[in-house]
């Protein structure tokens, strides 16, 4: 489904991205784990078009999407949920749920706003509120949300669990779970590495800017270098 | 009686500057630029409006609509071939290319037109209003402006606030990048703004010159300045601050001139707008961001 080629990617002159290549079949999850700095989010925001590589090929369901700017991106159903949420703060619930959809014709919105109220029914409490007035928590239910509204095919997901209480981030967990059931390919990117290799198919291991180990999550839960850098023991 | 009268004036005026500060407000709020060369939009649409009437011999409403007609494409000209391939350049870059800009259309008009100012008559054909037996009247230009000032900024609020175009501004006033992941051209909605802000330029600029008749090159330049400062002292980025800011800064302009001096006046209204800033660093209605981790 996606398929990334020998990618290079600069910020000036530092090389960030170094010759990475991986890819998502249809009904995967797949994960992106690596330490602070390693290039994850970086990878994400290539993919979505916000940086441009430096050389490399990006192909999303057999067709090159790597000079493509973000919004024809996501009208390709691949959408991308940025790290630290980036919601509209000034905008409420409602129309923060509204822009996830954005990219879509002919929407019914009524059905698909009640379909993320009862997933998140706080958020039908809230949804004249505010984005920037709910709690952190709050925030990430709508991030999901949000990223809900645009039914992606793929959807990237950069560290949705972080700064949750442990609570949260089980329910965060589940719902990714529920969204792929429901046959919505997920990249996921993660710091809790142990968390997201429990529920991915297969793991991609990043350091400084190039992949260093790649396998089955059952496999790299129970590969001795990972657990002594990522996995705590 | 005399008070009421200034302070009428003084809505009138401020309605202008207000209507010109939404243009500031809008394109800073979402294109993060001023755009200096908005002031002198206005003079364009003052001759385009003058234009029609006199050597066209078209009706005073056309005039209008033929000025925002070519405001408009000149606004989405002035930013494709100016700001937009500067899109990634230094702040400082872009303001300096607008001042540029901003000499560039007054020159053009001092060729096309010359510096002899033309003498512009109000396009409003109503009659004063006398009110108390005749001791306090008002011009139909001031009620018109008045009125329109009104009619723009409901249009305004209904567009950014209930249509999808309107929540596509707002997205990438607030985050450029998290608008583009949800779908949102930020090169078309960047030239959306720059299309309603120099639409209502024009509509200032027809405005302007009928209430104040004189039509020079430079007309544009002043209350181009004025309006910006007003932009800033309600909050610039923000659309009932410029609607605030323009009112209160006309009234402050009137006031002034009628009661302390004619002279000072200018110098009053930018020593209101410095105290306000070290008081309230963001204008009156100026945004602060609430982020929470
Ligand atoms: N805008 C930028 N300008 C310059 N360098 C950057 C920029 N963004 C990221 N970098 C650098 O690129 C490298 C990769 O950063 P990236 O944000 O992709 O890492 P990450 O794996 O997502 O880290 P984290 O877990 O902290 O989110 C880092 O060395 C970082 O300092
Ligand atoms: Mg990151």
């Amino acid at each position: 489904m996606l398929n990334v080629t020998g990618i290079q990617v600069f910020y000036d002159n530092i090389h960030a991205i170094k010759d990475v290549s991986f890819h998502v079949d249809e009904g995967e999850i797949v994960t992106l784990i690596g330490a602070n700095g390693a290039g994850k989010s970086t990878i994400l925001k290539t993919i979505s078009g916000l940086i441009r590589p430096a050389a490399g090929k990006i192909e999303f369901l057999g067709h090159s999407i790597v000079n493509l700017s973000p919004h024809k991106i996501v009208r390709k159903r691949l959408a991308h949920c940025p790290e630290g949420r980036r919601l509209f703060l000034q905008m409420n619930v409602r129309e923060n749920l509204q822009m996830g959809a954005y990219s879509r014709e002919d929407v019914d919105m009524e059905a698909e706003l009640a379909a993320v109220y009862e997933r998140f029914p706080i958020l039908d409490e809230r949804r004249n509120q505010r984005a920037g007035s709910l709690s952190g928590g709050e925030q990430q239910m709508l991030a999901m949300g949000r990223a809900m509204m645009a039914k992606p095919l793929l959807l990237m997901l950069d560290e949705p669990s972080m700064g949750l209480a442990p609570i949260l981030v089980e329910q965060i967990f589940d719902l990714i779970v529920e969204l792929n059931d429901a046959g919505t390919t997920i990249l996921l990117v993660e710091q809790n590495a142990e968390m997201a290799l429990s529920i991915a198919d297969r793991g991609y291991v990043l350091e400084t800017g190039s992949v260093v180990t790649t396998g089955n999550c059952a496999d790299l839960l129970n590969d001795e270098r990972l657990k002594k850098a990522y996995l705590g023991g | 009686m005399d008070f009421l009268s200034y302070f009428i004036s003084g809505i009138s005026l401020g309605s202008i500057y207000a209507i010109i500060a939404l243009g500031y407000t809008m394109v800073y709020g979402i294109a993060k630029m001023l755009n200096f060369a908005h002031g002198d939009v206005i003079m364009v649409g003052g001759y385009m409006s003058f234009m029609a009437t006199t050597n066209f011999g078209w009706p005073p409403l056309l005039s209008v609509l033929f000025a925002m007609v070519v405001c408009t494409v000149l606004g989405i000209l002035i930013e494709q071939l100016a700001y937009k391939p500067l899109r990634a350049a230094p702040s400082l870059a872009v303001l300096i290319t607008a001042i540029g800009v901003s000499y560039f259309l007054q020159n053009a008009a001092l060729l096309i037109w010359s510096a002899n100012p033309k003498s512009f008559s109000s396009i409003v054909p109503f009659d004063s209003l006398r009110l108390f037996g005749g001791k306090l009247i008002i011009s139909g230009t001031t009620i018109v402006t008045i009125i329109v000032c009104i009619v723009i900024i409901s249009a305004l609020n209904t567009i950014v606030n209930k249509t999808k175009v309107g929540k596509a501004m707002r997205a990438v006033s607030e985050d450029k990048d998290a608008a583009q992941l949800m779908g949102v051209s930020v090169n078309k909605t960047i030239s959306i703004t720059f299309a309603i802000g120099s639409a209502l330029a024009a509509i200032a600029g027809v405005l302007l010159c009928s209430a104040y008749p004189i039509l020079m090159p430079t007309t544009g330049a002043m209350p181009g300045i004025k309006a910006f400062t007003a932009a800033v002292f309600g909050g610039i980025g923000s659309i009932p601050g410029a609607f605030l800011g323009g009112i209160l800064l006309g009234i402050i302009e009137i006031l002034g001139k009628a009661y302390v001096s004619t002279q000072l006046s200018d110098a009053i209204v930018f020593a209101v707008l410095i105290i306000i800033l070290l008081v309230k660093p963001t204008g009156l209605l100026g945004k602060k961001v609430l982020v929470k981790v």
